[in-house]
Parts: C-alpha cells; sequence; structure tokens
C-alpha cells in the first residue's frame, strides 16, 4: 500500500519523536549513572 | 498467509494521521501540569534534600505516569469523550488514534514511569505512582466513573497523591503527615473543583450519561455539597500550619486564599438559575489559583528558610 504525502510526514513525524525520546532516555540514564556513581567512587578510599 | 481482517486492520493502522502533538495530547498536558506542580512543590517543602537530576527524573516520572493514566482513561471513556461536547475532538473520539494504539501507549508508558521512578529514583515513590496510576485507572474510570455520584471524591484520590510522591521521593518516607495533610488538601479540594465544572456543563454530562452530582441530584444539592466540602476544604487547608507542618507564609495564603475560596462557594450557593453558569466558572477557575498559590507559597516559604521544616 502506498502511503499518501501527508500519512508519510506524519510517520516520519511518529519516527522522529521515538528517537528523540529514546536519546533523550539514554542520556538520562547515563546522568543518572554518574551522579549515583560518582558520589560512591568518590567517597571510596583507594 | 495474513487474513483478511488482519489485512484492513494493518492497513487502517499505516493510514494513521497523528502526529506526536496528537499522542502528547492524549497525556491530558493541562492536568500533567497541575500534578507535575502539586509534586514539585512538595519535593521543595520535604525534609531533606534530593540531587537536582534525580528530583528532575522523579517529576518526569510523575508527569509520564500522570500523562499515561490519562491515555489509558481516553482509551475506556472514548464512548462517553465522543458524546461530550467538551472531549469529543479528543484524539481517539476523533478518529486520529485508535483506542488501541491509545490503550498500548498508555500501558507502556505506565510501566515505565513506574519502572523508572524504582530504578533510578527510589522503591517508595514508585510504590505510590504504581498505585496512583491503578487507582484512577481501575477505581475511578473502569469502577466509580459510571456507577456513583460520588465517583470523583473518591476517585480525587488518585490527584491528591502526586505531593505524598514528590514528599516520599525526598525524605524517603511515605507515611509523613505532613505529606498526608496535602494529600486530604486537595482530595477535599477536588469535589468543589470538579462539581462547579460539572455544574456549568451538567448537559453535557446528562447526554453521556455519566452520574454526576448536578445530573442526578440536580443544582441545589450540588451547591449545597461544593459549599460544605469548600468549607472542610479550608479547614484542612490551614490545618497543617495550625499543627506546625508548615509555616507563616503557608498559613497566611492559605487562611486568606480559603476564605476567598468559600465566599465564590457562598456567590455559587446564593446565585439564581441565571448566574449560576457563570458563578460556577468563576469558582472553577478560582479552585485552580487557589491550589497553584498555595503550593507556590509551601515552596517559596521552604527556599526562603521559613518553614519549620528546614530547620
Amino acid at each position: 500500500m502506498e502511503l499518501t504525502p501527508e500519512e508519510k510526514r506524519k510517520l516520519s513525524q511518529r519516527n522522529w519523536a521515538v528517537a528523540i525520546m529514546l536519546l533523550v532516555f539514554v542520556a538520562l540514564v547515563f546522568v543518572v549513572t554518574v551522579v549515583k556513581l560518582g558520589g560512591n567512587v568518590a567517597q571510596h578510599s583507594l | 498467509m495474513i487474513a483478511a481482517g488482519a489485512s484492513s486492520e494493518f492497513e487502517g493502522a499505516r493510514a494513521s494521521l497523528a502526529g506526536p502533538s496528537d499522542y502528547l495530547a492524549l497525556l491530558k498536558p493541562r492536568v500533567m501540569s497541575l500534578v507535575v506542580f502539586t509534586s514539585l512543590a512538595a519535593m521543595i517543602a520535604a525534609p531533606g534534600t534530593i540531587h537536582p537530576v534525580i528530583g528532575i527524573i522523579a517529576l518526569l516520572c510523575v508527569a509520564v505516569g500522570a500523562g499515561a493514566s490519562g491515555a489509558l482513561n481516553q482509551w475506556y471513556d472514548a464512548d462517553i469523550d465522543a458524546i461530550m461536547l467538551r472531549t469529543r475532538t479528543r484524539p481517539v473520539p476523533s478518529g486520529l488514534i485508535s483506542r488501541q494504539a491509545a490503550l498500548e501507549f498508555g500501558s507502556t508508558l505506565s510501566l515505565f514511569s513506574v519502572l523508572a521512578m524504582g530504578f533510578l529514583v527510589g522503591y517508595v515513590p514508585a510504590i505510590l505512582l504504581a498505585s496512583t496510576i491503578a487507582f484512577y485507572v481501575f477505581v475511578y474510570t473502569m469502577w466509580l466513573k459510571r456507577l456513583t455520584v460520588h465517583n470523583i471524591v473518591i476517585g480525587g484520590a488518585a490527584g491528591a497523591l502526586p505531593p505524598v510522591i514528590g514528599w516520599a521521593a525526598v525524605s524517603g518516607n511515605a507515611f509523613d503527615p505532613a505529606a498526608w495533610s496535602l494529600f486530604l488538601l486537595i482530595f477535599l479540594w477536588t469535589p468543589p473543583h470538579f462539581w462547579a465544572l460539572a455544574l456549568a456543563g451538567s448537559e453535557d454530562y446528562a447526554r453521556a450519561k455519566v452520574p454526576m452530582l448536578p445530573v442526578v441530584k440536580g443544582s441545589r444539592v450540588t451547591r449545597n455539597q461544593i459549599l460544605f466540602y469548600s468549607v472542610v476544604m479550608a479547614a484542612s487547608a490551614v490545618l497543617p500550619y495550625a499543627l506546625g507542618y508548615f509555616g507563616p507564609v503557608y498559613g497566611s495564603v492559605a487562611a486568606l486564599l480559603s476564605v476567598a475560596f468559600v465566599g465564590f462557594a457562598v456567590v455559587l450557593w446564593r446565585a439564581d438559575a441565571s448566574g449560576e453558569r457563570k458563578h460556577a466558572l468563576q469558582m472553577f477557575a478560582f479552585s485552580i489559583f487557589y491550589l497553584f498559590a498555595l503550593f507556590t507559597a509551601l515552596a517559596v516559604e521552604r527556599l526562603i528558610g521559613m518553614s519549620p521544616l528546614a530547620s
């Protein structure tokens, strides 16, 4: 089935939204890891 | 091999014209903003500290969880929303998003928000968030809304929990009486807030056969109940100050605005038929300002070091 130009545009918008949300989530997990790990590593005696 | 029904369903899914903004609308962003704000104010007011990044994530989880509840509500209530003028342009009744997609979107975000809260913030706020979503979807939306005139009285507990979630995210304590005094305030605020809106749009609820108080018991009983709940809510608003949970900034704002709240309720109670809709909408608008103002006072008081919890 061939999508109309409007359907293609909306599909592209939805794909971009999902991609951005996934990237934001990955960034959040990274930042939380640094925040939680950072404090523990700083307090850990060598 | 694809069955005929599956094929047409697949084609329908491919032809969706819903954009990201339609999915955002499914999350009821205006309701979400009040939920996030009360949770943020409680986080600021709560005893203890939280890393700003963890605090932002806790708020995001509350926002996504609240939005997910809204999406599930629109999945279940699509038939009602299609009848009511106020809601028939929502993404599901307007046909932009299918009920199945709303269910999947809401379920995924619910699970995601609770798991993220549990792993990234803490298990106590995660359990509270899961309870809030479950209460809103199963108790309010699926059970009470179509059953009883007390639907929003009991269902209001879901909207009253976010400050307790924010409080628990900071303090780790789910049973602090100060946090539950905020729960009580929003719980008692909900009936006059929603009944004022229902009074202004009772034909809409009647058409959809939703047993809201004005539809079932009429305007007089509704206005009596609004006045009753307003007085009890006003007492509950100043109670945390009287008990020493919060300080004079919160106490004075709560006292002044609660008098005004009861004043709006009295004006509505005395209104004749021609002025009822106007006064009901005024009361509804003021009730939103009231809640924002009280929680702003709560946060400001803590930020300027005047909260008894700061010491």
